[in-house]
């Protein structure tokens, strides 16, 4: 399974690409998978202040509805509206078109918290097999 | 084409100019009594129903009819829905005119009969539960449980003290458990199952502090297990001065036996449609009384049947009470068919449904058990889950086998539920079927794990006798065609996509 280098990631299986002071964020390869076709998906509203794993958005599966929480602090300054129309792109490119949100960090030293690609890699292997 | 298998739409049947009815010409399409109608007001296009002849129309929906699973037609084990059979002198006393023409606005003086019954089966509702008074407006389980938060939050409300935003439920609980809280604004708690898929009363413990509302319920529980520590349970979250809810989802083995009442519930519903043998689904309708103990009374909705000299009477609620949930008195018609089963079974028949139901149970599980793994040990209540997480290898799913059920003839039992169990198929047979119905069942199950060996492909892509198969859930989930207009604008595009 494909996990970035260049990405940190959350327990809860969410991805966070930092630019500057603002950061995207989605959900991993093995978080898809484990998902299933995703149907419809929550967006959180621009200017929403978020808080570092608290809800942030829902992805529904035919399985269920997934919260997905915030990596880090910050406000919404973008959502991506593509997944409205299209939310199969979360399984299809979970990295690249299939991102849920955009926001700026309020606690970059969150960040800290967050595992880099080797150590989601691991804690993924030992996660129980459904 | 057999007209039988003609499985296209009434609109596609559709022929212009053909009629059910003729009706005497002239007089309501273009005649004297469309004119007294203001212009403004009459339909300037067709209406657009289908036109067909009396036979298409019943040929079309008596041939629907017939592709249907029901509890008249098939074995029915849905677990946790207890889809008993629902005995035709139910529906004969519902439709009674005496019942039908009545009026829920029609003064009490004129409806005695009718408040008697309502006041009778409340009686055997508190008898059966232990609690202390029902209101029986709301419309089904889940209208329940939202009414029972309300009566939550206005106990707590009333009686000060901090506030209190938490509802603990377990990790095995009906969904509509942690839905109908969180729709009422409370926050989600969930506790943990222990080894036995029971409450693990340490989990319990470290979530318990003066901000828990409520602990919503079932028992047994969703494994068909009773809570063995229930009276510790409930005196834990009385202690912390939360509510106990019951769920009377799983209350079928318990009539006669045991009472949530006494095992320290505050609030209990009652599913009619499920233990009092009410039609289920398809509408039903449904109905979920609401019981509570004596401290919740003033909070219930109103209004509620009383016992007067004068005989009976709907007595406005008191000042604290949540108000009305339902319309007028809820869905009666189906009280009359629960008063019914009570009526015909009497105390002794109560009891024995409960026995029966638990002693198919066990007898299923038992017999089954050397072919799936069970999900618990021991004995089990009304219900019992399978794991077929052993199929793995062969890429066979709960849902699978639900399918493949089908071809035998049987409805699928629950699948995929509850979700602390990988690959979960949940059986609850209930008391109304024979020992000959259960071992067929039992023998299509062993059928079917027998297939998974040798042809696992026959159990993936079942059912294979159906007129449809495997409908694709993504698909509809993502783009839903809800109705004929729907349909055709999906036709178009096809069209236009490959123009």
């Amino acid at each position: 399974m494909d996990f970035p280098e260049n990405l940190r990631y959350t327990k809860t299986h969410e991805w966070i690409a930092v630019q500057g002071t603002k950061a995207k964020v989605g959900v991993t390869e093995y978080a898809q998978k484990e998902i299933s076709d995703v149907v419809f998906v929550e967006l959180p509203k621009m200017g929403q202040v978020v808080q570092q794993a608290k809800m942030a958005a829902v992805v529904e599966s035919v399985k269920a509805a997934f919260d997905i929480y915030a990596p880090v602090s910050g406000k919404i300054t973008n959502a991506n509206k593509a997944l409205e129309s299209n939310p199969a792109l979360i399984n299809q490119s979970p990295y690249a078109e299939g991102w849920i949100f955009e926001l700026e960090l309020s606690s970059p030293a969150e960040l800290g918290t967050l595992m880099t690609a080797a150590q989601y890699h691991e804690a993924v292997q030992q996660a129980p097999k459904h | 084409m057999l007209i039988s298998l003609d499985d296209r739409l009434s609109f596609e049947k559709s022929k212009p100019g053909r009629r059910a009815v003729s009706l005497p010409k002239g007089r309501f399409s273009d005649g004297d009594s469309l004119r007294s109608i203001p212009k403004g007001l009459l339909r300037q296009t067709s209406i657009g129903f289908p036109e067909l002849s009396e036979p298409d129309i019943v040929r079309h929906f008596i041939n629907l009819s017939r592709k249907n699973f029901s509890v008249d037609t098939h074995f029915y084990p849905l677990g946790s829905c207890t889809m008993k059979y629902n005995p035709k002198v139910n529906e004969w006393a519902a439709r009674q005119e005496k019942f039908t023409a009545l009026h829920p606005l029609q003064s009490d003086a004129t409806v005695q009969g009718m408040l008697q019954i309502l006041w009778e089966l409340e009686e055997g509702l508190k008898e059966i539960s232990g609690m202390d008074r029902f209101t029986l407006q709301p419309a089904a389980g889940a209208h329940g449980e939202l009414t029972g938060m309300m009566l939550v939050r206005a106990y707590h409300a009333a009686h000060g003290g901090p506030t209190r935003t938490k509802v603990l439920v377990p990790d095995s609980s009906h969904g509509t458990n942690p839905a109908s809280a969180a729709l009422f604004g409370y926050h989600v708690v969930e506790i943990k199952s222990n080894s036995h898929g029971c409450v693990d009363l340490e989990d319990l413990k470290q979530h318990l502090d003066e901000h828990v509302a409520c602990l919503m319920l079932t028992n047994p529980n969703t494994l068909g297990l009773f809570e063995k520590n229930i009276l510790e349970i409930t005196k834990l979250v009385h202690q912390h001065g939360g509510l106990l809810y019951y769920d009377g989802a799983n209350l079928n083995p318990l009539l006669g036996i045991a009472r949530p009442g006494d095992m320290g519930f505050d609030i209990i519903h009652i599913n009619l449609h499920k233990t009092f043998s009410t039609p289920h689904g398809g509408g039903g309708p449904g109905a979920g009384p609401v019981g509570v103990k004596k401290h919740l009374i003033p909070f219930l909705p109103g209004p509620l049947v009383e016992q007067t000299k004068k005989g009976y009477a709907w007595a406005s609620h008191s000042s604290q009470s949540i108000g009305r949930v339902k319309l007028f008195h809820g869905n009666v018609g189906v009280m009359i068919r629960a008063y019914a089963y009570l009526k015909t079974l009497g105390k002794e028949g109560l009891r024995k449904v409960s026995e029966a139901a638990i002693l198919n149970a066990n007898y299923m599980k038992e017999m089954l058990k050397d072919t799936f793994r069970v999900a618990t040990q021991g004995p089990c209540m009304h219900e019992f889950v399978l794991s077929l997480k052993s199929f793995a290898a062969q890429g066979v799913h709960a849902g699978d086998v639900g399918k493949r059920l089908l071809d035998f003839g049987f409805h699928a039992p629950t699948v995929h539920f509850p979700l602390v169990v990988p690959e979960a198929l949940m059986i609850e047979p209930t008391e109304t079927e024979a020992r000959e119905t259960l071992d067929l069942f039992i023998e299509a199950m062993k059928e079917i794990a027998r297939e998974i060996v040798t042809d696992p492909e026959k159990v993936k892509t079942a059912p294979h006798t159906l007129p449809v198969r495997r409908p694709n859930d993504v698909l509809a989930a993502r783009k839903p065609i809800l109705s004929y207009r729907d349909q055709v604008r999906e036709k178009v595009l096809l069209a236009e996509a490959a123009a």
